[in-house]
């Protein structure tokens, strides 16, 4: 299972990770996001040694979708050395995830 | 590689019904459902009110998980992948997906259904997620106490900008005519809603905005007269298009953009290939009308078995 990450553990999981963190923001009543969440899901186990995958329940940790100005989800964003590396908005199939993930997994 | 009898390419109403239909006929149909768009546009909606059977309305989401469950009872398979290739050899159309499965299947349903519209502005792209969006549903929630606008005037547009009144402040609804397309009880209960402002004959001109946005120009559709509209949210409901990209080079296409379809059946112009739903509709476009499309699809599709049956034998 995807770990889950609040308010309280963003800094530690996230910020303070040596390896880049996928970040995907979702809220229970996206449709969207329940289509991409088994999709990030299976990144998060075949990227294991490059990639840490983690979930952040919008609805539940405002404050740290507000800090990122989340406006829009799913939102995938890739966090690295602590900053913002990239972002992806709206729900995209497997291979065209893996294509735009592949700096952080090659 | 694997054989079938029928692929159904997509999963709204029109898709799962056929399904529901095909698998009752024993016909063991694969549904490529999408991997992201799986249940179509009625995931990205609240609360369907006008689907026959539900007297209290049902959620989107809820009737579509409902209508797989229902194809799947029967024997449908459903997978979560996307078609990327479909070739055209009656007897054998040949289909490719995303993740690099093959099928051949006698009878093909297309019910890829449609796209959203987009306005067409230089900074429409950049500010999608930073507070231009598609999906009230999803994202309306990020405006609380917010002051947002959305555009168009049909059914959905209307729905949308009720629906945003939940959380925005204040919500102004920018059509580019006088009237409004949407029924008149949706109209009705938007004009009673207090927090909803109507900017009619006007057009959206320009998106600003660097990081996020900040503000929209609106230009009068009858006097050419442009006024700013500062919001932090703007939704884009302007209709949609059928998705046609798979298979415009190889069948007929109306002149509206269209799938053409011989009178009132599902046939396309190439044998064994049938469609159902948004993307044969120019004119109705409703979760009902699809699932009746995609009866219609299956069962010209079982017909068109039984006459290859008949010819072999």
């Amino acid at each position: 299972m995807t770990k889950e990450v609040t308010d309280a553990t963003f800094d530690a999981e996230v910020l303070q990770s040596d390896k880049p963190v996928l970040v995907d923001f979702w809220a229970p009543w996206c449709g969207p996001c329940r289509m991409v969440s088994p999709i990030v899901d299976e990144i998060g186990e075949e990227q294991a040694e490059k990639l840490t995958v983690v979930k952040v329940n919008t609805d539940e940790n405002m404050e740290t979708a507000a800090k990122y100005g989340i406006t829009s989800i799913p939102a995938l964003y890739v966090f690295q050395d602590g900053e913002v590396a990239k972002t992806i908005i709206g729900a995209r199939p497997k291979p065209a995830l893996l294509q735009e993930l592949a700096e952080f997994t090659s | 590689m694997t054989e079938r009898h029928v692929v159904i390419i997509g999963s709204g109403p029109a898709g799962y019904t056929a399904a529901i239909y095909a698998a009752r006929a024993n016909l063991q149909p694969v549904v490529i459902a999408g991997s992201v768009t799986a249940g179509g546009e009625l995931m990205n909606t609240t609360d369907v009110e006008n689907f026959p059977g539900f007297p209290e309305g049902i959620q989107g989401p809820d009737l579509m998980e409902s209508m797989r469950a229902q194809a799947e009872r029967f024997g449908a398979e459903v997978v979560y992948d996307d078609v990327t290739e479909l070739r055209m050899n009656p007897g054998a159309h040949g289909i490719t997906t995303a993740l690099g499965t093959e099928y051949t299947a006698r009878a093909v349903i297309l019910a890829t259904g449609s796209a959203y519209r987009e306005l067409g502005l230089p900074n429409e792209k950049a500010l999608s997620g930073h507070g231009v969006s598609w999906c009230a549903t999803c994202d309306g929630f990020f405006f609380k106490d917010q002051e947002i606008a959305v555009v168009g005037g049909g059914d959905s547009a209307i729905e949308e900008a009720t629906f945003l009144t939940r959380f925005a402040s204040k919500v102004t609804l920018i059509h580019r005519r006088q009237e409004l397309r949407a029924s008149q009880a949706m109209q009705d209960r938007a004009k009673a809603d207090p927090k909803l402002e109507f900017l009619l004959d006007s057009e959206v001109a320009e998106i600003h905005g660097e990081d996020a946005l900040t503000g929209l120009t609106v230009r009068s559709t009858a006097t050419g007269e442009t006024s700013e509209l500062p919001v932090t949210g703007l939704f884009v409901a302007i209709g949609s298009d059928p998705r046609t990209e798979l298979f415009k080079d190889a069948l007929e296409i109306r002149p509206d953009g269209y799938l053409a379809v011989d009178g009132r059946s599902s046939r396309t112009t190439v044998p064994g290939i049938f469609a159902a739903g948004d993307v044969i509709d120019p004119i109705y476009r409703q979760a009902i009308t699809a699932a009746g499309s995609g009866c219609v699809a299956a069962t010209d599709a079982e017909h068109y078995l039984a006459s290859l049956n008949d010819k072999e034998s």
